[in-house]
């Protein structure tokens, strides 16, 4: 029985398969890689958990089954228990993205008992020194406790590190720790240059012998753990040689909502300025989805130039990431210049082979975004840590 | 290769689910998810850790009165190495 094809050759040329809910911007970790915007302070006020449930069904409608619970630290929000119960209702695979600072077994414990299917705690590295450098302070042994509670409790565990210069070499160190764990996935993904991360770039980017060793490690990680653990290895698109697939395509497969309700294609869309993002609430999930023009901007290929337009490769990597066309060059429809087929590729080439011998200083995430909405607690710290 | 005596059952992050907007069912799991086929989602029911592959390969089998019974095992085998290759296959109850 030519059993299955991966969920994704859909007859739906744009349906979404996950929902990526961004409950809030706090954090209590500050990584100099966040993926949340880098303008946290003028943010909206958080959505409800009413308005969030109404989110969830609505995706599901559409589509959705998996659910990302993210942030920001998601465990900020008291209303955590009630919207993964509301998912396990839905039968969305509900997936708690988290810093695991905040988390109690208790905690946890009850988030299992509504339902949670999975649960991923994000590490900065197997030491506190580059756990305090990258996050502003060291959680390393309270993550740890976390994801031995995870396996107590019979939940499946994925172990995330972002990997940069900083602690790409504590890779096989990373591989151990998921193993003694007991985690189901471990994801090694090389932090991408957009955001905090691009500002940071000369501290973070790693050298060409650093990404090559990694990958000869993570590849025999793979083989070895297959059926047991999977890895996943991710390269950084500057070191890549090819495009990234970024999203499956803009608006193709993932929705993102924020914090504050904007409905977005990916975590970094907002950094493309000209674009208007509805949020929920103005129209149904459903209309904003299929016809709102931001999403609408780059879907399929149509805002392609050349070389894209007429390149093999279109349909594979959808041209590569629109937020980093944006970022370099100025102009989201633009060839990603990660591409070795964009006229701009000398500044992805040059930022590679420039690698600072130097250790240059990390510019953490910034202290608090504004306090949220009454009734959300009253979290410190701002942001991803996730 | 799984042993044909083993009593494999889904992984716990494996959930099974019916897909109503394609018709077919679904096994999801973290990032990812396999459409399947009628007889592949009536495997994946079959793997409860209580069954050997040889009697899940008697019931489909039985089911499928008018399939070879060769081919009907070849493709169960295939499934459940497809599964085991991605770490979503557990052994016993």
């Amino acid at each position: 029985m030519s059993a299955a094809g991966q969920a994704g050759s859909s007859r739906d040329a744009y349906r979404p398969y996950t929902l990526v809910a961004e409950l809030t911007y706090r954090c209590p970790l500050r990584c100099a890689y966040c993926s949340n915007p880098v303008a946290l302070a003028d943010q909206g006020e958080e959505l409800d958990g009413a308005r969030w449930a109404e989110v969830f069904e609505q995706a599901e409608a559409l589509g959705v089954v998996q659910l990302h619970l993210t942030g920001g630290e998601p465990l900020l929000r008291p209303e955590l228990e009630a919207l993964v119960e509301h998912a396990t209702r839905l039968g969305l695979y509900s997936n708690l993205i988290t810093s695991a600072v905040p988390l109690t077994r208790e905690r946890l414990a009850g988030l299992a008992a509504r339902g949670l299917c999975n649960v991923q705690i994000s590490i900065q590295g197997t030491s506190a020194q580059v756990s305090e450098r990258i996050a502003g302070r060291d959680w390393l042994q309270e993550k740890l406790a976390a994801a031995a509670w995870v396996h107590e409790l019979g939940l499946p565990l994925t172990l995330n590190a972002v990997l940069h210069r900083q602690n790409i070499a504590q890779l096989p160190e990373l591989v151990t720790l998921a193993e003694r764990l007991g985690a189901e996935r471990l994801e090694l993904a090389n932090t991408q240059y957009l955001g905090w991360a691009l500002a940071n770039r000369a501290a973070l980017l790693p050298s060409s012998e650093q990404i090559e060793l990694a990958r000869a490690q993570a590849f025999a990680a793979k083989q070895r753990l297959t059926g047991k653990m999977e890895v996943l290895f991710v390269l950084p698109d500057y070191h890549a040689g090819k495009p990234r697939a970024c999203m499956d395509g803009w608006a193709r497969r993932y929705l993102v909502v924020t914090p504050d309700g904007c409905v977005l294609p990916c975590h970094q869309a907002r950094s493309i300025t000209g674009l208007h993002f509805e949020r929920v609430g103005e129209r149904s999930l459903a209309q904003i989805w299929r016809d709102s023009p931001a999403l609408d901007a780059y879907r399929g290929e149509a805002f392609m130039k050349e070389p894209c337009k007429s390149c093999d490769r279109r349909t594979l990597d959808y041209g590569g990431c629109r937020c980093q066309a944006f970022a370099l060059t100025g102009d989201a429809a633009a060839t990603d210049p990660a591409c070795p087929l964009s006229p701009d590729h000398a500044m992805v080439r040059d930022a590679r082979e420039r690698v600072p011998a130097a250790e240059t200083l990390v510019r953490l995430r910034t202290p608090p975004a504004p306090s949220p909405r009454a009734g959300s607690g009253s979290g410190s710290g701002s942001g991803s840590g996730t | 290769m799984i042993a044909r005596d083993a009593r494999p059952r889904l992984a716990s992050k494996a959930r099974l689910r019916f897909d109503r907007h394609e018709g077919q069912h679904m096994l999801i799991y973290p990032e990812k998810g396999m459409a399947l086929n009628a007889t592949a989602a009536a495997v994946a029911e079959l793997c409860t850790g209580e069954r050997t592959v040889d009697e899940i390969v008697e019931q489909l089998a039985a089911r499928h009165a008018a399939t070879p019974r060769e081919r009907v095992e070849h493709d169960v085998l295939a499934f459940l190495e497809q599964l085991a290759l991605r770490g979503l296959l557990r052994e016993g109850a």
